[in-house]
């Protein structure tokens, strides 16, 4: 009888225990929504009522001019941004390929890592400062390319980090099996241990992506910004984060709403740009794969 | 068609680490030949000096001459090529997990640039034939991925795929030791089909399954090989003590 109630007080007390865990976990998980969920929403409230068809399809009006859009800065964004791409996540790529494939455990391997975690850590406005006078001094001028650059810096050692993760976790089975048909190693390395690495890399691309697509710090001396349209990328061009620093810090209500929308759209943007990056690399994915 | 391996005078290390000390042995073509012998006694090292998958690790090294047909493997051909020619299958499926069971199989074929469409189907489907998996996989070929198939089956397509770059030899390092009982029987039939077509030599820890399937069996023990001879020999009269003891169970 006694030892009864002491079984049934020890099982009370364990299945306490385990709502107790379990509460917490939860309480977590919502403390780290919450603040997303809350940013999110603050900026509909502020941001939608300024949203309306000019918003993409006009340039911005004269100071002081109410009125006006950022079809300039987003056009603007999006060419940086492919600029940055384009020149970060290839270089990314190929350094995480290195660390995890032929040099592992050399010295230039070990060197390598150290500094893209490094640079890693580097704030923003020195990747900025880094771009001006790699760039923007020979070149005499601002360019869509030094941001697009600078920006393209900022990616690489997230993306190289990543790779290297990633292909690290591809079984050294199936990179057996490549060698045992008798494939070359680079050949197995590209084909074989890269695509099956391949979700994994593209989050990390992805990642990289929407960390840089925010930055202003960089664009300030590199791309400047432009309150006109230009897609060339040899002169000054808008971007979105560009365009909402310039109108928050502005003295104008109808500026201070614009910058609101711009920061939804941005935010809206980089959401649909990721999505669609994992769509369109989802499809095809067999049954089972793992 | 199978050709025969004479191996002489090889010698094999992993770092400081003397796994294969002084193998003389020659492989007859078109039999299946067992390797026994117990863990770590350099059973594995030498299948993988056979395809050169041995220098594949960084601290490996290895001595001596492996002649296959007419090619001395570490003199008259790069590493690549010749396990084009030595085909292999793992001691765990290894499939590769991104691709489906059709790609999977002519892998071997599609990374080394071959691109026709036609011939890589009657490939496909001739290597599964022969890996006696077509009748349940045929439906699937393209739409299931190969890691979605049972140990088994994973099995028989690693050995489709090894088929289908058409080897002279198939190494086989304990393909059955990591599946059940059916499929390990369903292996063993394939083994015994294959060796008509392909030299075939496999390393077991499965003393039966040597009785069953080879004609000729070595016995390896501490990096040295004791007793090479027919398997009815050295089933039922071994001429080495050694080898008598560790085929009673005696250790092992």
């Amino acid at each position: 009888m006694n030892r009864n109630r002491g079984r049934n007080l020890r099982s009370l007390w364990r299945s306490g225990v385990d709502h107790l865990a379990t509460g917490l976990a939860i309480l977590a998980t919502i403390l780290v929504v919450a603040p997303l969920i809350a940013i999110f929403f603050y900026l509909v409230y502020k941001g939608a009522s300024s949203l309306n068809w000019a918003f993409f399809n006009q340039i911005p009006k004269p100071e002081g001019e109410v009125g006006g859009g950022m079809a300039n800065a987003i056009v603007g964004s999006a060419v940086v941004l492919l600029v940055a791409s384009l020149f970060g996540i290839p270089i990314g790529i190929g350094g995480g390929i290195y660390l995890a494939e032929f040099g592992r455990g050399t010295k230039l391997a070990n060197a390598v890592r150290f500094t893209a975690d490094v640079l890693n850590g580097v704030p923003s406005i020195v990747m900025g400062i880094a771009a001006f006078s790699l760039i923007v001094v020979p070149m005499h001028h601002y360019s869509a390319l030094a941001g697009g650059v600078a920006l393209g810096i900022m990616m690489i050692p997230t993306v190289t980090r990543t790779t290297e993760e990633m292909l690290l976790m591809v079984p050294h089975s199936v990179r057996e099996a490549a060698l045992g048909l008798g494939v070359p190693n680079w050949r197995s390395v590209l084909s074989i241990t890269l695509k099956t690495a391949s979700p994994g890399v593209i989050t990390g691309c992805m990642l990289a992506f929407a960390r840089v697509a925010g930055e202003t710090a960089p664009l300030l001396f590199t791309a400047l910004g432009n309150q006109f349209w230009s897609v060339s990328l040899n002169h000054e061009i808008s971007a979105l984060p560009l365009q909402i620093y310039n109108y928050a810090i502005s003295p104008y209500d109808d500026q201070h709403r614009q910058a609101w929308a711009g920061s939804l759209v941005l935010i809206a943007l980089i959401v649909i740009a990721v999505s669609l990056v994992r769509f369109v690399t989802s499809r095809g994915t067999l049954k089972g794969a793992s | 068609m199978g050709v025969g391996i004479e191996v002489k005078a090889l010698n094999a290390w992993y770092g400081s680490n003397h796994t294969l000390q002084d193998i003389e042995l020659t492989i007859p073509a078109n039999h299946a030949t067992a390797l026994i012998g117990p863990s770590g006694c350099g059973k594995s090292t030498f299948v993988r000096c056979l395809n050169r998958m041995h220098e594949t690790n960084p601290v490996a090294r290895v001595t001596g001459t492996v002649r296959i047909g007419d090619l001395d493997i570490y003199h008259d051909i790069s590493p690549v090529e010749i396990r084009r020619r030595v085909g292999m299958v793992f001691q765990r499926p290894n499939p590769f997990p991104t691709m489906s069971i059709y790609d999977n199989v002519c892998s071997g074929l599609k990374l080394n640039g071959f691109r026709n469409r036609r011939e890589l189907d009657e490939i496909v489907e001739r290597s599964l034939r022969n890996a006696a998996l077509w009748d349940e996989v045929k439906d699937d070929l393209k739409k299931k991925s190969g890691a979605s198939l049972s140990g088994g089956q994973q099995q028989r397509m690693c050995i489709a795929r090894a088929l289908a770059v058409d080897p002279e030899v198939l190494l086989m390092d304990e393909p059955a030791s990591a599946l059940d009982p059916v499929s390990t029987s369903k292996i063993e039939d394939l083994i015994f089909q294959l060796k008509s077509q392909y030299t075939i030599v496999i390393v077991t820890h499965n003393m039966q399954q040597a009785a069953r399937v080879a004609e000729k069996t070595g016995f390896f023990l501490n990096g040295r090989m004791v007793e090479f001879d027919s398997t009815h020999k050295i089933f039922t009269n071994p001429s080495d003590k050694r080898t008598e003891d560790y085929i009673t169970g005696r250790f092992g």
